[in-house]
């Protein structure tokens, strides 16, 4: 008998807008130990499936409308409440997303491990804190004796997810779901947690449902993949059938979305230098040593880089979170106060500029940001937001704003009838190409680009790298395209700069990167990428890459 | 923590010195005086009146020997109670508004953040609606109408409870606390709701769910601290409203307290009354702000271990 058997699972949401099916007649099954991945894009319905499972959906306005659940025997859907929280976190228990939000801030790591033992194993608290640590050291934190009276802002994101997997392994579960354990983390601890539940699951012989929009880390996890787009399973089979013999149409976009080998045309930079770096250091004042203290240290999240682009490059940079790399591009713009050295746009030294002299400038470089969700004002429509840098710099008159309005909407792929909408009414990707449109309007020279894709699912992330580069090519842009992502970076970028600790620890050509990375630090980002089985499918990619 | 403490009393003085200059001028540019009533007094008393409490004297010289005095924590003498100095008067009348202050912010409290969580765990039903509606009803209905409304029903007609008075008759105190209490009761209501609306769609809510813990360690241990933190907030200003505020329910009760004395002493230009109970409760305001600032700060662990450090 199978752990698991979802049979004809359907939930809906019913909202204002009307019914949506969030989980549209989804059956599968988990074997005893076995890990299943669901893959699928955001609003794919994966993690509701999985929700629906424990009755953790928020109802209203979500309902299980029919399916049946049978976990051992016994069906999820229909047992009473009571029961049903019996065998949540007891005999399945959930990794959640984001750690940074799925631990209690008000309560110890401890008081918040030791409750399902509580609950569950009715325990006492010392036998239950005694087995808490225990299990902490097994998820590889260090001192767990002391650890374990910490509350969970003083862990770092990885560390705060060994804790999540702690708790959800803690009353050891035949069942474990993890629902995008990794996508918060930086990409060398998302390889240290994807080891720490291979391991516990070799060890514990559970079963796992991996849910993930990442095609690369579930093809070196998973035994089984089900793929899952708009609320239904499309395809679902053994990990190799899906990656090297892909049935469905959809399964084959999915794998070709994902960015692979270099850019189709390199650009041709020319030897001018646009831009020119010269030791740059941003500080910030450190406050982490409470608000309180007057010994305010310096943290010097920039530390003395410099670097060069040329005219036309697109020049990656690469590092993981608070390796200064979101800094460095908004000190070349001068959006934060700058430390110490130079900054040389075409000849002008930025640092330091008087507000009048740097207007003018201005225009000449632009910036796309990450979330294009919260980049956007919501109160204003596209038109205005096209318009606004159009009529500022005076490259544009009332009579012809339209016109220039419309040809922009053109340029970055947006349909002309949306022209009075407002952002809520478009989908990230198109939030994204508005976002571009913002930033070509002024006919820059320089574009720094923070993370403009990370914020994506891999089918829009694919079309906005396409829109990026073909633009670039159009206008003739320079850019610093700001990144996690290495196989992005290596897909759009000319050359690289490999961020750590706000030091530049390395600048290459980016094939030159990928075959012969010269520091340890580049070596380690590049061996933590999750690798992609080869796939015959996609012929384009070098047997030997990274993805 | 120490820091903290001093600089945000440092940040207060300021503050009290524009509330004292404030009151200092304004009861002076009201018409009347302390001495001035409505039968003639001969011109020669009301001078040696004068000459006896200062008022003589040029305004600016009354008013830094009052800042003098206000420096050895001396309110002066009454002008309108011969004998008996501002520092008596407040000493004999606060205990009791502090106590009645203190009921009526239990009723606010027990109240309020009941009403608040029960509709908070139903949103948009009519477990929601009805306590939100008489929370509204309680914002909006005054005390001087809410008073005597409470004093019609439970003390005449259903005879339960005295309608007046303090400490003197049984089960006397109950009704003034609950008039002072409700509009607070109200207000906490409603604080209380919206932080544990937010704090209920957090993630780490689904996650005590997702450990299978009983709904009532859900809402008690993991929702309750985040979501009263608006609340706590605003106990410490919440006091300071109902000690400076109770002259209303105090004057429909007949109890002898604080505020009776404040509001009286503005009837009969008793200068030195007025300065010295609004100087008096600014202070009060202040510090119960502080309070509240350093409750907050400690409940949030974040914080909290922030200023442990820094000691």
């Amino acid at each position: 008998m199978m752990l698991l058997n979802v049979d004809n699972l359907n939930v809906h949401f019913h909202t204002r807008a009307g019914v949506m099916k969030a989980v549209d007649g989804v059956s599968f099954s988990v074997d005893h130990g076995e890990i299943l991945a669901i893959v699928g894009e955001s609003g794919s319905g994966k993690s509701v499936t999985c929700y629906s499972l424990l009755n953790l959906i928020p109802q209203p306005p979500g309902k299980i409308e029919s399916g049946i659940a049978l976990f051992e025997g016994r069906d999820l859907l229909s047992m009473q409440p009571d029961t049903l929280r019996r065998i949540r976190g007891n005999e399945i228990g959930i990794i959640f997303q984001d750690p940074m939000t799925s631990l209690n801030p008000y309560l110890t790591v401890g008081e918040q491990l030791i409750e399902p033992l509580l609950y569950h194993r009715n325990l006492n608290r010392q036998q239950a804190l005694k087995r808490a640590v225990t299990m902490l050291d097994e998820v590889g934190i260090a001192d767990p004796e002391t650890r374990i009276h910490n509350y969970p802002h003083e862990f770092s994101g990885g560390m705060r997810q060994r804790v999540m997997i702690a708790m959800a392994m803690i009353a050891e579960p035949k069942l474990l779901i993890c629902d995008e354990p990794t996508t918060a983390l930086d990409v060398t601890i998302q390889a240290q947690i994807l080891s720490l539940i291979k391991a516990l699951q070799k060890r514990r012989i559970i079963a796992v449902i991996f849910i993930s929009h990442d095609l690369a880390v579930v093809a070196s996890l998973a035994d089984r993949v089900a793929v899952m787009k708009e609320g239904r399973i499309v395809e679902t089979g053994p990990v190799d059938d899906i990656f090297q013999k892909p049935r469905s149409g959809y399964t084959r976009t999915l794998l070709a979305s994902i960015p692979s080998g270099s850019k189709p045309h390199p650009s041709q930079p020319s030897d001018q230098p646009l831009l020119l770096i010269d030791r740059l250091t941003t500080c910030f004042a450190d406050n982490s040593g409470g608000w309180l203290s007057r010994q305010k240290a310096d943290k010097k999240a920039v530390n003395e880089v410099s670097l060069t682009i040329q005219r036309g490059e697109i020049l990656g940079l690469v590092g993981e979170s608070g390796s200064g790399k979101s800094t460095l591009g908004r000190s070349i713009l001068q959006l934060v106060p700058v430390t110490s050295g130079t900054v040389i746009f075409d000849g002008t030294d930025l640092v330091g500029l008087r507000q009048k002299r740097m207007t003018p400038l201005r225009r000449r470089m632009q910036m796309i940001f990450q979330d294009p969700y919260a980049s956007l004002n919501p109160r204003m429509t596209v038109f205005d937001c096209l318009a606004e840098p159009l009529l500022y710099h005076g490259l544009a008159t009332r009579k012809t704003v339209t016109a220039q309005v419309l040809a922009l909407m053109d340029d970055v792929g947006l349909a002309r009838a949306a022209i009075r909408k407002y952002p809520h009414e478009f989908s990230g990707g198109q939030r994204q190409r508005i976002a571009i449109g913002r930033a070509i309007a002024t006919k820059p020279e320089l574009i720094i680009a923070d993370e403009p894709v990370s914020a994506l699912d891999v089918t829009i992330q694919a079309q906005i790298l396409v829109l990026i580069l073909a633009l670039v090519e159009k206008h003739n842009l320079t850019m610093l395209f700001i990144s996690h992502d290495l196989s992005v970076v290596r897909y759009i970028a000319d050359r690289i700069a490999v961020m750590h600790h706000g030091e530049l620890v390395e600048i290459a050509e980016t094939e030159t990167l990928f075959a012969n990375p010269g520091h340890d630090y580049s070596r380690k980002l590049l061996s933590a990428i999750p690798a992609l089985s080869t796939n015959p499918t996609l012929s384009t990619r070098p047997p030997t890459k990274l993805v | 923590m120490l820091r903290f403490i001093l600089s945000r009393l440092l940040q207060a003085i300021p503050v009290l010195l524009v509330v004292i200059t404030a009151t200092f001028l304004l009861v002076r540019c009201a018409p009347g005086g302390p001495f001035s009533a409505e039968k003639a007094v001969p011109p020669e008393v009301v001078r040696a009146l004068e000459a006896q409490y200062r008022l003589d004297q040029p305004i600016w010289q009354q008013y830094l020997s009052y800042l003098g005095d206000l420096a050895h924590g001396e309110f002066g003498p009454s002008f309108r109670y011969p004998g008996r100095t501002v520092n008596e008067l407040i000493a004999g009348g606060l205990p009791i508004t502090a106590e009645l202050a203190f009921y009526a912010m239990l009723v606010a409290i027990l109240i309020g953040v009941c009403a608040g969580v029960i509709a908070a765990l139903r949103p948009n039903t009519p477990q929601d609606y009805l306590p939100m509606s008489a929370a509204m009803l309680g914002i909006c209905m005054p005390s001087f109408l809410m008073g005597p409304l409470l004093v019609l029903v439970f003390g005449i007609w259903l005879e339960w409870l005295p309608v007046s008075g303090w400490g003197e008759l049984a089960g006397d105190k109950i009704l003034p606390a609950i008039t002072l209490g409700t509009g607070y009761a109200a207000y906490i209501a409603r604080l209380s709701r919206g932080g544990m609306l937010e704090v209920m769609t957090q993630d780490y809510i689904r996650t005590a769910r997702a450990k299978g813990l009983p709904e009532r360690v859900v809402v008690l241990k993991h929702a309750l601290r985040g979501g009263l933190i608006p609340v706590v907030a605003f106990l410490g200003p919440a006091f300071a409203g109902l000690l400076s505020g109770s002259f209303v329910v105090e004057t429909i009760f007949q109890i002898p307290g604080l505020g009776r004395f404040y509001v009286q002493a503005a009837f009969n230009r008793d200068y030195t009354m007025i300065l010295g109970t609004t100087v008096f409760f600014a202070t009060l305001i202040v510090l119960f702000n502080l309070l509240s600032d350093i409750v907050a700060v400690w409940i949030n662990p974040k914080l909290r271990h922030q200023l442990s450090r820094s000691r």
